[in-house]
C-alpha cells in the first residue's frame, strides 16, 4: 500500500490531475486513490462503501474501495472483465458469504445501516435488497409464485396482498400485460427477455431499497435488451440501481453515474455523461475509446 | 480412418448390438415360452408294443444315443424301425416326453416314449380324450363314460355328457356329481365334479375354443393361488406380494436417500470426511445383497423384532411375530440394499440444479432450508425420480435376501387385506422372484413346474416393467413441471 512515487495531489476541483500511469500503478500493486467527481460526493447516499477490501482465499479481488451510491439514481460499474464489478456488488447484499473462501475488511452501510456489522441479520439484510443476475433464474414456480417469492418466505399468506404485489411488481417490471393471463403457469416457458423481466420483477416486489443488476441484459437479444435499459430508466427515482455492465452504450444510456474499475480498484467516478464524454482521467478515456479493456 | 473416428464407431456401436442381442435373445426366449406354455395342446394316444396305451400330452421332443446293447436285442418290426432311424439320426434314436397325469393310478406324471416302439397306426389323437386339471393329484387324461348327478346316470354318450358337464360344471350342481372317466389303459376312475378345475376335450377344440381356454388358464395364473405345490393354478398372492414389497421399500427408501444425500451436498463441508462417505455409500451397493439378507435377519427379524415381540406380544411367545421374516423386515432390507443407488441419483440431481437459481433465492432473502425446500427439491424431483426408479428396478429383481426374511413358498395370507388392522407388516409374504426359485430347484414334479417357471419370470419381467413405466410417467411429468414450460 505505498504512495505512488511520482503522485501529486491534485489541486483544484476540475483540474486534470497530472499525468501518471495510474494503470500500470495499479498493475504493480499500488492502491491508487480513485478520481471521484464533486457532483457524486454533492448527492446523498444511500449507501456508503468506506475502505473495502475483498480476498478470495489469498488472492484480493478488491482494494480498498471507497465510493457513495446515490440514492434514487442509476449507477453503473464499468471496467475490463475480471475487474470486480461483481464481486463488489456481491458484497452489498452479502452473497460472498455462500462462498467459504471469501474474507473481507472495511465497511458499507446502507442507509446508516452497518452492512457487515457482527450484529446484522443477513436473511434481513437480503430482503432490504433485490438482486438481478446476468443469466434470469426463475425457480421451478408458477409466476406468480415467482414474483412473491420474497414474500412468501417471509410468512405472507394473505391471497389479496399476494395479488396485488403480484400485479403491481409485474406492472412495474413492464411484463403484466403479457403474463396477466397466465400467472399460473411455469415461469420456465417464458422467452429469456420475459424471464429476466420476471427476474426483476420478483427483485422489485418486496419494495427494496436499492436493486443490484449484475450484467441483466448480457444474455438478451437487442430487443429483449432495449426493453430492459427502458425498465431501468422507469425504476429510476422509485428504487436506487447499481448496475454492472460492460456494455458501455449500455452504461451511458441508462445510468446517472458510472464507475470505472481496473483490477479490483475504481479508477474514476463521476456522472455519468461527463466520464463518457471528458473524462477526467486520460486511462478512462483510453478505455472508453476501446484502446484497451 | 482413425482420424475420423471410425473403427471407434464399430467398436462401440458393436458394443450396442451385442448388449441388444443379448437382451433380445432372454427376452425372446422367456416371451416364447412363456407365452405357449398356457397354450392347450393336442391329446397323443401312443401304443406300445407290451399292448399298452399312454395318452397325454407331448411337452418335449429329443433325441437319445442308445446302449449298444439296445438295438441287437430287439427283434422284428421293432428292430427295423429303430434302425431305420439310427440310419437317419446319425445313430441317435427319437423320443417323446409325455405328460400322461393320473398320478394316483400311475405313480407317474409323466413318461418318455421311444418312437421306434410305436408301430405304423399306434399313435392316433382320440376324439373324446379329456384334459382334466384337478385341485389334488395333478392332471387327469381320460375317456368320459357316464356323468352322475345325484346317485343316477344321466348321460352315457360322449358328446352329451359334455354338454351336460359344461352346464353343471363350476355352478351349482346336486350332492354327488360325479364323472366316470376310463383311462387309456382301461382303469375306471369317478372323478367329483368339484374337484375339476376345468376339463376340455382337447382334440375336438377349435381355435377359439383354444384361445377361451388358454384365457381362462392366464386369468386363473393372474388371480388365483397356486394348487398342487405352486406348480398348478395362480401366482396371485406372489403378485401382490411382489408389487406390496417394492412399492413399501420404495417409499421407505426414497425419503432416507434423500435426507441423506440433501446433508452430504447441501449441508455436510465438503472434504475428506465427505469422500470418504461417498465412496463408502458406492461401495455398498456392490455388496453381495445376501449379506443384506444375514443383516436384515440379524438386525431386522431378531434384534428388532424380538424386542417388538418381547414388548407387545409376550403373551404369544414363544413363537414369534415380529421375530422373524415379514414384509416389513424384508421391506425394510432390500431398502438398505438400495440406498446408496438413490442417494447417489439425487446428489447427482442437486449438483445439477444451477447456481444461479440458488443464489437468487438467498438474494431474495431465504434461507438456506427454504431455498432447499422451494427452489432445489422441485427441480431436483425428476432426478429423484430417477433414482427411485432404478432402486424400484433392482428391489423388485432381488430374490437371495428375501429368502432369509420373509419371502415364503407358499403364503394364501395377504400382507394387506379386509381384516383388521388391514396391514399385516409382521406376515411373511409370497414374491415371484422366490417362486421362480421355487419352481425351478424346488418343485417335486419339475417336469410340470418348468413351464411355469417361464411364465412367472414373464409375469415379473411385465411387473416390473409397469412399475418403472409409472414411475417414469409420474416422472416426465415432474420434468415438465419443474424444467419445461408447462404445469
Ligand atoms: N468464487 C471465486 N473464487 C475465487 N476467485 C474469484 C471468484 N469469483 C471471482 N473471482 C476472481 O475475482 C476477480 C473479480 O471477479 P468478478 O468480480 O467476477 O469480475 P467482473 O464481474 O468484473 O468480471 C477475478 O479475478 C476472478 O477471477
Ligand atoms: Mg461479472
Amino acid at each position: 500500500m505505498g504512495m505512488p512515487l511520482m503522485r501529486k495531489e491534485s489541486t483544484a476541483m476540475d483540474a486534470k490531475p497530472a499525468p501518471f500511469d495510474r494503470l500500470a500503478a495499479i498493475v504493480a500493486g499500488e492502491t491508487v486513490p480513485p478520481e471521484i467527481h464533486s457532483e457524486v460526493k454533492a448527492e446523498e447516499a444511500i449507501l456508503q462503501v468506506e475502505g473495502f477490501n475483498l480476498w478470495y482465499g489469498e488472492k484480493q479481488a478488491l482494494f480498498d474501495i471507497g465510493m457513495p451510491i446515490p440514492r434514487g439514481k442509476v449507477t453503473a460499474l464499468i471496467g475490463p472483465s475480471g475487474c470486480g464489478k461483481s464481486t463488489l456488488l456481491r458484497s452489498v447484499n452479502r452473497m460472498n458469504d455462500l462462498i467459504d473462501t471469501v474474507r473481507i475488511s472495511g465497511n458499507m452501510r446502507i442507509a446508516g445501516d452497518e452492512i457487515y456489522g457482527k450484529a446484522v441479520d443477513v436473511i434481513e439484510l437480503r430482503r432490504r435488497m433485490g438482486m438481478v443476475f446476468q443469466k434470469s433464474n426463475p425457480f421451478p414456480m408458477s409466476i406468480r409464485e415467482n414474483v412473491v417469492y420474497a414474500l412468501r418466505i417471509n410468512g405472507e399468506r394473505n391471497r389479496a396482498v399476494l395479488d396485488e404485489v403480484c400485479e403491481k411488481a409485474l406492472r412495474g417490471a413492464a411484463l403484466w400485460d403479457e403474463v396477466k393471463d397466465r400467472l399460473d403457469e411455469s415461469a420456465l416457458g417464458m422467452s429469456g427477455g420475459q424471464q429476466q423481466r420476471l427476474c426483476i420483477a420478483r427483485a422489485i416486489a418486496a419494495e427494496p431499497e436499492m436493486l443490484l443488476m449484475d450484467e441483466p441484459c448480457s444474455a438478451l437479444d437487442p430487443i429483449a435488451t432495449s426493453r430492459v435499459e427502458e425498465l431501468i430508466l422507469e425504476l429510476r427515482g422509485d428504487y436506487t440501481v447499481l448496475i454492472v455492465t460492460h456494455n458501455m452504450q449500455q452504461a451511458s444510456r441508462v445510468s446517472d453515474y458510472t464507475a470505472f474499475m481496473y483490477l479490483g480498484q475504481v479508477v474514476e467516478y463521476g456522472p455519468t455523461a461527463r466520464l463518457f464524454t471528458n473524462p477526467r482521467l486520460k486511462e478512462t478515456e483510453d478505455y472508453i475509446t476501446g484502446r484497451f479493456g | 480412418m482413425l482420424a475420423r473416428g471410425e473403427p471407434v464407431v464399430w467398436l462401440t456401436g458393436s458394443g450396442l448390438v451385442i448388449g441388444l442381442l443379448m437382451v433380445t435373445v432372454l427376452v425372446g426366449y422367456v416371451f416364447y415360452q412363456g407365452l405357449i406354455t398356457f397354450w392347450p395342446r393336442p391329446v397323443v394316444a401312443l401304443t406300445t408294443p407290451d399292448g399298452r396305451t399312454h395318452l397325454g400330452e407331448v411337452t418335449r421332443t429329443d433325441t437319445f444315443i442308445p446302449p449298444p446293447d439296445l438295438i441287437p436285442g430287439l427283434t422284428g418290426a421293432l428292430r427295423e424301425r429303430a434302425e431305420a432311424q439310427t440310419a437317419r439320426e446319425e445313430g441317435a434314436l427319437g423320443r417323446r416326453l409325455l405328460r400322461t397325469g393320473n398320478f394316483e393310478l400311475t405313480g407317474e406324471h409323466f413318461r418318455w416314449v421311444e418312437d421306434y416302439l410305436i408301430a405304423e397306426g399306434g399313435e392316433s389323437r382320440p376324439e373324446w380324450a379329456l384334459v382334466f386339471e384337478r385341485t389334488t393329484w395333478g392332471r387327469f387324461y381320460g375317456f368320459p363314460t357316464a356323468l352322475v348327478l345325484g346317485g343316477e346316470v344321466v348321460a352315457e354318450d360322449p358328446s352329451r355328457i359334455w354338454e351336460m358337464f359344461q352346464d353343471h360344471h363350476g355352478g351349482d350342481h346336486p350332492a354327488g356329481a360325479v364323472l366316470r372317466v376310463r383311462t387309456a389303459s382301461g382303469e375306471e376312475k369317478e372323478l367329483d365334479l368339484t374337484e375339476i378345475v376345468r376339463a376340455y376335450p382337447a382334440n375336438r377344440l377349435g381355435f377359439l375354443d383354444k384361445v377361451r381356454v388358454y384365457a381362462s388358464r392366464w386369468n386363473e395364473f393372474l388371480t388365483a393361488e397356486p394348487r398342487e405345490a405352486n406348480s398348478e393354478g395362480g401366482v396371485f398372492p406372489a403378485i401382490f406380494g411382489t408389487v406390496v414389497m417394492t412399492l413399501a421399500m420404495t417409499i421407505l427408501v426414497v425419503p432416507f436417500g434423500v435426507m441423506a444425500a440433501l446433508y452430504l451436498r447441501e449441508y455436510a463441508k465438503q472434504g475428506w470426511l465427505t469422500s470418504v462417505v461417498r465412496i463408502s455409500i458406492n461401495n455398498l451397493a456392490g455388496v453381495p445383497s445376501i449379506v443384506f439378507g444375514v443383516f436384515g435377519l440379524g438386525f431386522f427379524c431378531y434384534i428388532v423384532g424380538g424386542g417388538i415381540d418381547q414388548v407387545f406380544f409376550s403373551d404369544k411367545l414363544p413363537s414369534p411375530t415380529f421375530g422373524t421374516g415379514g414384509i416389513m423386515w424384508a421391506s425394510l432390507t432390500l431398502a438398505l440394499l438400495t440406498l446408496p443407488v438413490v442417494i447417489v441419483a439425487t446428489e447427482e440431481a442437486l449438483a445439477a440444479v444451477p447456481t444461479s437459481m440458488r443464489e437468487g433465492s438467498f438474494a431474495c432473502g431465504a434461507t438456506r432450508w427454504q431455498t432447499i425446500r422451494r427452489v432445489v427439491l422441485p427441480r431436483a424431483l425428476p432426478g429423484v425420480m430417477t433414482g427411485a426408479i432404478l432402486a424400484m428396478a433392482r428391489g423388485a429383481g432381488e430374490v437371495a435376501p428375501l429368502m432369509l426374511v420373509g419371502a415364503v413358498k407358499l403364503a394364501p395370507d395377504l400382507p394387506l387385506d379386509l381384516e383388521w388392522p388391514f396391514m399385516h407388516p409382521e406376515r411373511s409374504f409370497m414374491h415371484l422372484g422366490f417362486h421362480i426359485y421355487d419352481l425351478g430347484f424346488q418343485s417335486q414334479n419339475s417336469e410340470a413346474a418348468k413351464p411355469m417357471v417361464f411364465t412367472t419370470t414373464l409375469l415379473l419381467m411385465g411387473i416390473v416393467l409397469f412399475l418403472n413405466a409409472a414411475a417414469i410417467r409420474l416422472r416426465s411429468g415432474l420434468t415438465r413441471k419443474y424444467t419445461g414450460s408447462k404445469f
